[in-house]
């Protein structure tokens, strides 16, 4: 046990106090939406602040009746279907062009910037300026068409960035020992890179997923017939706040976080094992 | 020696080390050409690109332009769009109370500004000591990745519903009164709380606050130990260690991290409506009022100067920050 000089009980409190900031900030981040988690077990009676009216499972319930929210079971079966699509395409693209940036080619900067635009344009330009697109041309939006397109151009770039850096780290003798040995491109792709680079197209699978689930601002105009999920949240919102509305927050926060722990799951045991 | 240098962070994202040094030493032109051909590897993405971001974006800039007022076989463009957008009716007319007076986008652009500016500043303030938490006090590399992580998460979870949750806080009789009133702050519950100013702001920096710690740990992270002992060798005080040496290193970090919640920002719709009630209108709820009744090249005036103002925005940190490093 080292002794405490002042210097180290110095260095303590500064710690210490650092610590104590990061767990009010804890607070701050994590505050209301435990409070919004607990008032979702409202009393039948009970509104949408504190104190508890008793506690029930009403509001949960009425949130399974299809009668009482539209269609919510088809909004989180659309935005499910979406975000898997979007995970696929996003890790695809993103392991693509990766690969594509390792070597230097004509136009490898205009392409890169025109791939970080998707981070920077705001959700709402994107959707009018594709909506008033195809309301040009004559196509309707739908979720699995027009959403799908922006949804990717907004998740791509942190896949990418995620690829990127995968590559930055990747020894590329181990593809060249391959190739000496007479593999062709694909044998070596098959049996050399992918296994290395799975666990990075894992964690660009998840921004494509997770970002795609709660996406909002970009589906606004270009869901078309069927809400998304978020779509419907908000639709919900223009009426009386309700518990329901609560319980449907909690619910899907509790997903996003099982899908963001399977996630991280998957990537630790494809990192060690690529390892 | 912390545990810290030992194990630079290798996390899910960026803070990537550098490649093997014998791999910068041989350069392109030693390596063996090999790979799938770069044409197939970028072409779909390049076009859903295309599609999807770029003809869209062109598609405001022609709605914009284009005369709907016009009957349609007379197919033109104009410019009066933009000549409503930036003036009030009545400008010239010096009997109107409008004379001489901005339109009221102007002023919405303005204030969407003005909020804009104040939530980076807030979100620095709050989400700076915690990057430099995680970055330099916290000692082991597992224990760094995991609060990194906790502070990460709601970056994946609904920003709608994370909006939402204000509601049971802010309103009259909602958990911040309860505690203001508790602590005997204030006599009793205040209303000025939700569909306010403070309330806005206040779930505004929640929101966006983890979008700037993510950029700035990183580069708090890459700092190399050995200068900061150094420095404490040479008899710096902490705050000339911070000020002369942590602070300009981690620039980069800031600059990208509020150039990110600076874009957000400025095109936020949905907080507007949800925590402010809808009393505080943002270019970006006007864009969607529009659209929703059917003016789409007053939408699209509003969206290509809403694009404008932004990259101004962007390009005036990028001259203030360089951040090629950190690419």
């Amino acid at each position: 046990m080292a002794r405490w000089t002042p210097e180290r009980r110095r260095k303590a409190a500064i710690k210490g106090g650092f610590g104590v900031y990061y767990a009010i900030f804890l607070v701050f981040v994590y505050g209301p939406m435990i409070a919004m988690f607990i008032l979702s077990f409202q009393g039948r009676r009970g509104g949408t602040s504190f104190p508890m009216r008793g506690v029930s499972l009403y509001w949960w319930e009425k949130l399974i009746q299809p009668s009482t929210v539209g269609d919510l079971q088809g909004a989180m079966l659309r935005s499910l279907i979406l975000a898997l699509i979007v995970m696929v395409i996003t890790a695809l693209f993103s392991t693509m062009l990766a690969m594509a940036f390792r070597k230097r080619f004509w136009g490898s900067g205009v392409l890169f910037y025109t791939v970080m635009a998707g981070l920077m344009v705001p959700g709402i330009l994107l959707s009018l300026g594709l909506a008033t697109m195809l309301q040009t041309i004559g196509i309707p939006p739908a979720w699995w068409s027009s959403a799908l397109g922006v949804h990717v151009v907004w998740t791509l770039p942190f896949g990418f960035l995620v690829m990127m850096a995968v590559f930055n780290r990747f020894d590329s003798r181990l593809e060249e020992a391959a190739r000496d040995m007479g593999a062709d491109e694909w044998t070596v792709f098959k049996e050399v890179t992918f296994p290395l680079i799975l666990p990075g197209i894992v964690a660009a699978g998840l921004f494509g997923f997770t970002l795609s689930y709660d996406e909002f601002a970009r589906t606004t105009l270009l869901a078309g017939e069927y809400n998304t999920l978020p779509l419907d949240i908000n639709a919900s919102m223009t009426q009386r706040v309700r518990p329901t509305l609560f319980a449907l927050g909690t619910a899907s926060t509790i997903f996003s976080l099982l899908m963001i722990g399977l996630f991280l799951v998957i990537y630790t045991i494809l990192y060690r094992r690529s390892r | 020696m912390s545990d810290r240098a030992r194990h630079p962070p290798r996390g899910l994202i960026g803070a990537a080390p550098a490649p093997p040094d014998d791999f910068v030493a041989a350069g392109p032109e030693l390596r063996r050409e090999g790979g799938f051909p770069v044409g197939w590897l970028i072409a779909p993405a390049t076009l859903w690109l295309l599609i999807f971001l770029v003809l869209p974006l062109l598609s405001i800039v022609v709605f914009s332009l284009w005369n709907t007022r016009e009957a349609a076989e007379e197919l033109g463009f104009t410019l009066q769009y933009y000549g409503e957008y930036f003036i009030a009716e009545g400008f010239f007319d010096s009997t109107s109370r409008n004379f001489l007076s901005t339109s009221i986008f102007i002023k919405t652009l303005g204030s969407t500004l003005y909020f804009t500016l104040v939530v980076m500043a807030l979100c620095l303030l709050v989400g700076y000591p915690i990057a430099y938490f995680l970055a330099m006090q916290v000692g082991s590399f597992k224990w760094q990745m995991a609060l990194f992580l906790l502070c990460m998460v709601p970056f994946w979870t609904s920003y709608l519903i994370r909006a939402v949750a204000w509601l049971p806080m802010l309103g009259r009789r909602g958990l911040l009164n309860k505690m203001l009133v508790g602590l005997g702050i204030v006599d009793k519950p205040v209303g000025v709380l939700l569909y306010s100013e403070f309330g806005y702001t206040t779930a505004l920096v929640q929101l966006y606050v983890v979008l700037c710690i993510g950029p700035i740990f990183f580069s708090l992270a890459k700092i190399d130990n050995a200068i900061l002992e150094a420095a404490r060798d040479m008899g710096a005080t902490p705050f000339q260690i911070f000020r002369e040496i942590i602070v300009p290193l981690s620039l980069p970090g800031v600059a990208i991290g509020m150039i990110f919640i600076f874009v957000m920002l400025m095109g936020e719709f949905a907080t507007a409506v949800v925590v402010y009630g809808g009393k505080t209108s943002t270019t970006g709820t006007v864009i969607l009022n529009y659209y929703a009744i059917a003016n789409y090249p007053f939408a699209a005036v509003n969206a290509l100067v809403l694009m404008l103002a932004m990259m101004i925005g962007v390009v005036i940190i990028l001259k203030l920050v360089d951040i090629r490093k950190e690419l």
